[in-house]
């Protein structure tokens, strides 16, 4: 098992009730695979969602490794 | 100068950033709070950014602006947190030495950042609440 740490924002810290959380994963689950086990309802309900890992932005299919800092971004709205 | 203020925005020093002695043209552009959404009020709006991408990509829109229009200067400042009613919420100033590359400098930099810097928006309403995604440049 690999610990990542997940910052959230917007509805999803809402829904997840914190803004950072340190999660066990499989070590090298994709980031998709993270987001749908611990976001099922909004990734089945089509909240398309950018994937950082340690402040990029990387695709859905990005192993994550022990350490990694991820964050699930929502539909951004600034301006 | 491309920064998140919890702080009402200094549009003077903004505007300053983007001054050089050889511009001809410096124009600042204010996103401002609106008081309704599609009839409902709108009370007051809140923001919030993952600060450290929100801000490298606030200089990369600068980058952007000054490759494609050689020359030219940027300068960038969003707020977050619960900002009232017809308060700035971001200000880009452009500076360039000739107003036509100012003006498309500065509308590339509001679409980029409506399209890309992850800050997120909450509108709160008289009766309830919520989070909105920005709409495509037609309707923004």
């Amino acid at each position: 098992m690999a610990k990542v740490t997940v910052r959230w924002f917007a509805m999803l810290r809402e829904r997840r009730g914190t803004d950072t959380e340190i999660v066990s994963i499989e070590e090298g689950a994709t980031a998709e695979a993270v987001y749908a086990r611990l976001c099922p309802d909004e990734a089945s309900g089509g909240l398309k969602v950018g994937y950082a890992v340690n402040e990029a932005m990387v695709p859905g299919g990005t192993a994550l490794s022990d350490g990694d800092e991820v964050v699930f971004l929502p539909p951004v709205g600034g301006g | 100068m491309f920064a998140l203020t919890h702080d009402p925005i200094d549009v003077a020093a903004v505007t300053a950033a983007a001054t050089r002695p050889e511009f001809g043209a410096v124009l600042v552009f204010l996103g401002v709070t609106r008081d309704s959404f599609e009839g409902r009020e709108v009370t007051e709006l809140a923001y919030e950014a993952y600060e450290p991408m929100a801000v490298a990509a606030l200089q990369a829109i600068g980058d952007e602006i000054a490759e494609r229009w050689p020359g030219a200067a940027t300068a960038i400042v969003h707020r977050l947190g619960v900002v009232p009613v017809s308060e700035p919420t971001v200000v880009i100033a452009t500076g360039t030495p000739h107003r036509a590359a100012c003006y498309e400098a500065n509308r590339y930099a509001i679409e980029a950042l409506k399209e890309r810097v992850p800050i997120w928006k909450k509108e709160i309403y008289a009766d309830g609440s919520a989070w909105k995604a920005n709409a495509p440049a037609a309707d923004g």
